[in-house]
């Protein structure tokens, strides 16, 4: 309730005054364009994990997502696995709440069976890739403070450059990101450890227009250090089909409808 | 006779709604070795493996509008019988509606929150495919039956009606080393509750979010799934009866992320309806068993699960007062702890895994440490040990002692 109003006396705020945004509220804005557009979005999601030999894994899933309220608030997420085989048919659900732990569940098709797992690590990774849960579903905005580094072009678009650092110690030091002044989306970001070493780069590789949403449908993470990389694609984006709220049940976890993960 | 009825049933089912399934059917399935040697000593048997198998398995898996047929079955050879057998692992028809749904046929059902500890999963188990270390899968059985899901805005339900019994699958006697309370008498019978509509289990279970917690309540009437020995003359036995008594069981479980991670907590009242009042020194008396896990991430990709089990036997005077002398004397409480630790690496290609059960009233455990490794997308391989052991030869995990096992586990997926 608090966070909501405080949003809501933000964007009032911004409204009455028409001042220049604050790098908190660029970061805010491109967090909405993200990881927030439309009330719902579904994606066939491919991701290829690579490895500094050039050896490579596949990841496939669908991925459906629905926004209870405002952006940066409540968010739902069903995600049904094509591959690898192993993993073939197991759903996985998340109830993400910024500013407490998501959320998890689980279904085993083999043995039929529905579980909650453990998921206070934000920063763990997302089925073995370089992507993190963080960086899949998004970082709470309170957990960092920003600043604006400066602004310039990054492959012929403006951008404004920001500095986040998180308030607590956690995975990375800071993490500078450009932000594309036009569609708000980051088109590159980069993670320094405590030693100032950059050790991990998003690229987003290319971005298109969906429903007249600007959306990034393929993007690459690197870690520098092992040399790994994860190219994630998104095919067959669509936003606003309807998603039901009652498909993020354990009933549909175990029965997903077909409709809705192919 | 049974699977002709099935099938029967699956056909009219399916035909007399004037639908046909086969539209884009998926096939998929693996391909598996499994292989498990004595790390102790032979099988009673003399033979030195408990498992030695390859084995193909097949899923079929089509839908059409509201209907979903699915079949998955087993082929293999067992090197220890020097035989091949097929088997029928699932095989039923969903109907789907946007409130209900219905699912008919052999289907897997699990429920309840325990780690390997069973409360209100009152469905059949093989027991002996756990200790002999194969995929956890096949620890579970199939039920022959109807599940018909309700789903009205206030409560989710699932209620399963089993026409056929399908008792658990213990470890033979031929391959692994078993306390038997009367060895001499080799003369045994065993009896199923039959067929018929008086015998006919059903299970329910009621869910729902109630403050955060994953909700659920139970009800099972039925039979216990591990059989109970009865001799001809307990003084003299010739001839020892092996049946299933009657059971009613009444259950709750919790699930909520909390403290850092995820809290289980489970219990179930087990109401023998043969021996309610303890007098029958050979059906167990009724019980009540509860448990309370915690699950919480250490690191990345590093799980730790504790858990607590409990049972208490009522009626305890009477069972005293009635046991037979010589047979080992049953604790009234017995208490269980179990630890899991899972570690991901690689990439989560590496899995290392630790799970062990400890038996705080019985002095004995089970310690099955495994590592599992993803050479490709499609194949895998995983080796683990089953260790067992305990203080006493006549407790669950105690009587195993010469089980001891190393198993192999590989699989080729398609």
């Amino acid at each position: 309730m608090r966070r909501t109003l405080l949003i809501t006396l933000t964007f009032v705020f911004i409204a009455c005054t028409a001042r220049a945004a604050t790098p908190e509220e660029i970061m805010r804005e491109s967090q909405g364009a993200f990881l927030y557009q439309g009330r719902d979005f579904k994606a066939r999601v491919v991701m290829r994990l690579i490895g500094a030999g050039g050896g490579e894994r596949v990841r496939e899933l669908t991925m459906l997502r629905k926004n209870s309220g405002k952006t940066g608030g409540d968010q739902k997420y069903f995600i049904y696995f094509y591959q690898p085989a192993d993993v073939k048919d197991m759903t996985f659900m998340v109830y993400k709440y910024p500013g407490k732990d998501d959320d998890r569940w689980l279904f085993v098709p083999a043995l039929n069976m529905v579980r909650r797992i453990a998921a206070q690590d934000k920063n763990s990774s997302f089925v073995g890739s370089d992507f993190t849960y963080e960086d899949v579903s998004g970082r709470d905005i309170e957990d960092d403070t920003y600043a604006l580094v400066k602004e310039e072009k990054l492959n012929a678009s403006d951008c404004y450059v920001i500095k986040s650092m998180p308030k607590a110690a956690g995975d990375y030091a800071y993490k500078v990101s450009w932000i594309d002044k036009t569609n708000h989306l980051p088109l590159k970001e980069e993670y320094y450890d405590r030693q100032n070493e950059l050790y991990r780069v998003f690229i987003a590789d290319e971005i298109k227009a969906v429903s007249g949403i600007p959306t990034i449908v393929k993007r690459t993470m690197k870690n520098l250090a092992s040399g790994h990389r994860t190219e994630t694609e998104f095919k067959k984006v669509e936003y606003n089909t309807g998603i039901e709220d009652s498909l993020f049940s354990e009933r549909f976890l175990k029965m997903p409808p077909k409709n809705r993960i192919e | 006779m049974k699977k002709i009825i099935i099938a029967a049933a699956l056909a009219v089912f399916v035909f007399s709604e004037g639908r046909a399934l086969a539209e884009d059917p998926a096939l998929h399935g693996f391909i598996q070795a499994n292989y498990s040697a004595d790390m102790d000593t032979a099988n009673p048997d003399g033979k030195r493996y408990k498992r030695l198998e390859e084995r193909v398995q097949l899923r079929l898996d089509s839908s059409k509008a509201s209907y979903r047929l699915f079949l998955k079955g087993d082929l293999l050879y067992d090197h220890l019988d020097d035989a091949a057998d097929a088997k029928a692992r699932e095989a039923f028809v969903d109907r789907t509606s946007e409130n209900w749904d219905l699912r008919l046929g052999r289907q897997v059902i699990t429920w309840g929150v325990g780690d390997l500890v069973f409360i209100n999963d009152v469905f059949p188990k093989d027991y002996e495919a756990f200790f002999a270390g194969r995929p956890m899968e096949y620890l579970k059985k199939g039920v022959d039956g109807v599940k018909v899901g309700l789903y009205p805005e206030a409560v989710s339900i699932e209620a399963v009606v089993m026409p056929f019994f399908e008792p658990n699958n213990l470890p033979s006697s031929s391959r692994f080393w078993l306390y038997d309370p009367m060895p001499g008498v080799t003369n045994r019978v065993a009896e199923e509750p039959v067929s018929k509509p008086a015998n006919t289990e059903v299970a329910i279970r009621a869910y729902r979010d109630v403050a955060g917690f994953d909700t659920s309540v139970y009800f099972y009437k039925g039979w216990y799934r591990t059989p109970s020995m009865r001799p001809d003359d307990p003084a003299a036995p010739s001839r020892i009866t092996l049946f299933y008594p009657e059971l009613y069981t009444y259950g709750l479980s919790l699930q909520k992320s909390a403290f850092n991670g995820v809290i289980s907590m489970e219990a179930g009242y087990y109401d023998s309806q043969d021996d309610r009042n303890g007098r029958d020194p050979f059906v167990p008396n009724s019980q009540v068993k509860a448990l309370a896990g915690y699950q919480r991430q250490l690191m990345d990709d590093l799980t730790a699960g504790v858990q607590y089990y409990g049972e208490y036997m009522r009626q305890y005077g009477a069972y005293e007062a009635a046991r037979i002398q010589g047979f080992p004397k049953e604790p009234q409480y017995r208490q269980v702890a179990s630890l899991r630790l899972t570690q991901l690496l690689l990439h989560q290609n590496m899995r290392l895994s630790w799970f062990s059960f400890y038996g705080i009233t019985d002095r004995d455990y089970l310690l099955n440490p495994e590592a599992r490794y993803n050479l490709t997308d499609d194949l895998w391989a995983a080796v683990g040990l089953m260790v067992f052991g305990g203080r006493s030869d006549t407790t669950q995990f105690g009587s195993q002692d010469k089980n001891d096992n190393a198993y192999l586990q590989a699989r080729y997926e398609f």
